[in-house]
């Protein structure tokens, strides 16, 4: 094992994505619908979910029947569930990586799971076990016919970075060839009274880092980023490095000084070999709460990045809390594949105290090095840098 | 080189044991109870202890007891905070639940959902002991050491983190089981365990 550990670290490449959210089921429907300056979010009037209307952005239940239909399996599946197996499917197409195989891992990323399946109604699909969070791991891994022990990462908002970071640390240490992560969360009851009890739900569609802006949406959805140790002939993104840390000030409140986020973009910079000076690009959290927008720009501005353009992708999808760090990532991608800086959706004016460059209009711009950073609950906070090959 | 435990801890049956011996013992045999008294017990002073849940507060006592081994010289985030459990936060998803069951008495309430995250106890212990390192919360159906001390062990070996907090913390409603440690780079001992996965399981079953 240690020897293993101590061997030089190969390349880690990111071979494959999808994106399953308000927006589409694939990656490409989501990039051409943000390109276009589409929101998902909308006013939900679901009286199951909360007793007042509120935004929220859904995947279309009807078209997430019919997709699953089409892949005709046995057996019941949760929402979630149809949602990450869907997800895993299409970005496995067209790709020869086995995912029977024992040298093929998989990483889950979530924060509550299947808990929709505590509400009333629900009760006779709950299966003992369904809803704990190793257990939909375990069904996700089954269907594939994946032999490994499913990873279940349960780290709040910076659950997807963290996720993405600990599978490239895996193939990097030999442990897998391939590493499948993936993630989701839905809507639920659960956690709009929830986030409606901190008050920090927007009347509206969220507005990351403008003046105006007064809380977040929340969205659901599910991710899939595939990374393996080989490359695919022509242009390759890898990852260059990863790190998290923890504010340690407050657990339902950023740290005012960006100190978690600081020193976990430090420590994926360190790793990476880079500085703030390499970024072309920033794909920021960006919850559009107060306190978030103004702590990430604060670390933003202490690594010297405020010509850095920045956007968040909340204001197209909401919050989709699991997969966050997964789809987010994945458009990050995309963008760098396209050498597109997407429009930060719902910002008009600036309004955090740090002048960081939030982007005001879609464009072409040629990206080589990118930073992905992402905050939560618990002061947590997580990034990861990539770089074209 | 494959890095050593300074210092270990479980809370099983109404007992605290640090390094495989009895610390402290509770006559109480509900959880609740148990909590208040190991916390007089131990007396961190620390008021905040009461507003947890009590997934974060075994996780806060089982830190609390490993604390003097703390290296106090370390810079924040050069300790880590690396935990695991099998429910989450199965016992506090349960409670906010009951607070939106019945449309007629709708009282969700912020105090309680914040603990609906397993890594709301990470952020209670990096609070506490100003640790600013790595930090992951697992699950797993069972505790399961193979993942995280080779996470861990990564992590101290491309010096992200010098120290780490490490274990297992689990809440259900049938009960509990912590084992926590503390391993710190460059003390390496003969006479202390390794982390390793087959040794985290000796340790974990030495109760």
């Amino acid at each position: 094992m240690v020897d293993r550990v101590t061997k030089k670290a190969s390349l880690v490449y990111f071979i494959a994505d999808n994106i399953i959210t308000s927006l589409g089921f694939t990656t490409s429907e989501n990039f051409q619908a943000i390109r276009e300056g589409k929101s998902g979010i909308e006013i939900v009037k679901d009286k199951n979910i909360y007793p007042e209307p509120f935004p929220a952005s859904l995947v279309n239940t009807k078209k997430l029947e019919e997709e699953f239909a089409k892949i005709a399996v046995k057996g019941h599946f949760t929402r979630l569930e149809k949602m990450l197996i869907l997800s895993v499917t299409d970005a496995l197409k067209h790709l020869d990586v086995d995912i029977r195989s024992e040298r093929t891992g998989i990483i889950l990323s979530t924060t509550k799971g299947n808990i929709d399946l505590l509400e009333p109604q629900k009760k006779q699909m709950r299966e003992e076990d369904r809803l704990h969070l190793w257990k939909l791991g375990r069904v996700i891994a089954g269907y594939f016919g994946n032999p490994n022990e499913p990873v279940v990462l349960s780290n709040a908002c910076i659950s997807g970075v963290l996720a993405i970071n600990i599978a490239a640390g895996l193939i990097g240490q030999g442990k897998y060839d391939n590493v499948v992560v993936t993630g989701g969360d839905i809507v639920t009851k659960f956690v709009v009274s929830g986030f409606m009890s901190f008050m920090s739900l927007s009347p509206g569609p969220c507005k990351p880092f403008d003046a105006v802006r007064d809380g977040l949406s929340l969205g659901e959805g599910a991710g899939t980023v595939i990374l393996g140790n080989k490359g695919r002939t022509g242009e390759n993104i890898i990852f260059k490095g990863g790190g998290s840390a923890n504010d340690a000030n407050h657990i339902s409140g950023p740290s005012r000084t960006g100190e978690g986020s600081y020193i976990a973009i430090g420590s994926a910079f360190k790793e990476a070999g880079v500085t703030g000076n390499d970024m072309d690009y920033i794909s920021a959290h960006g919850t559009a709460t107060l306190y978030n927008d103004e702590m990430e720009s604060i670390a933003i501005g202490r690594h010297n990045m405020e010509n850095v353009p920045v956007n968040s992708f909340k204001g197209n999808w909401g919050h989709t809390l699991g997969a966050a760090g997964i789809v987010e990532t994945a458009m990050m991608l995309t963008e760098m594949k396209e050498n597109i800086l997407l429009k930060s959706t719902g910002f008009e004016k600036p309004g955090v105290s740090i002048p960081i460059t939030v982007i005001d209009k879609t464009k072409n711009k040629t990206l080589n090095t990118c930073l992905k950073m992402a905050s939560g609950f618990g002061g947590t906070n997580a990034a990861l840098v990539v770089q074209k090959n | 080189m494959t890095p050593v435990i300074e210092t270990y801890c479980h809370l099983r049956n109404n007992r605290i044991f640090r390094d495989g011996k009895l610390l402290f013992e509770s006559p109480d045999t509900n959880l609740k109870d148990f909590l208040k008294s190991a916390y007089k017990f131990l007396n961190p002073g620390y008021a905040k202890f009461y507003k947890m849940d009590e997934l974060s507060k075994l996780g806060f006592l089982a830190a609390e007891v490993l604390s003097p081994a703390f290296d106090k010289e370390l810079r924040p985030e050069e300790t880590g905070v690396i935990l695991s459990n099998t429910h989450s936060t199965w016992v506090t998803d349960l409670r906010h639940q009951q607070t939106i069951s019945d449309t007629e008495n709708f009282f969700p309430s912020p105090a309680i959902f914040v603990y609906t995250l397993p890594n709301i106890m990470t952020g209670e212990i990096s609070i506490r002991h100003r640790f600013r390192g790595e930090n992951a919360f697992f699950i797993f159906e069972k505790f399961n050491p193979e993942l995280i001390t080779d996470y861990i062990n990564r992590l101290i070996m491309s010096k992200k983190i010098k120290a780490c907090l490490g274990g297992y913390v689990d809440r259900s409603t049938d009960g509990y089981d912590v084992f926590v440690y503390y391993l710190r780079s460059g003390k390496n001992s003969t006479q202390k365990p390794k982390h390793t996965a087959a040794g985290m399981w000796k340790l974990y079953e030495i109760i």
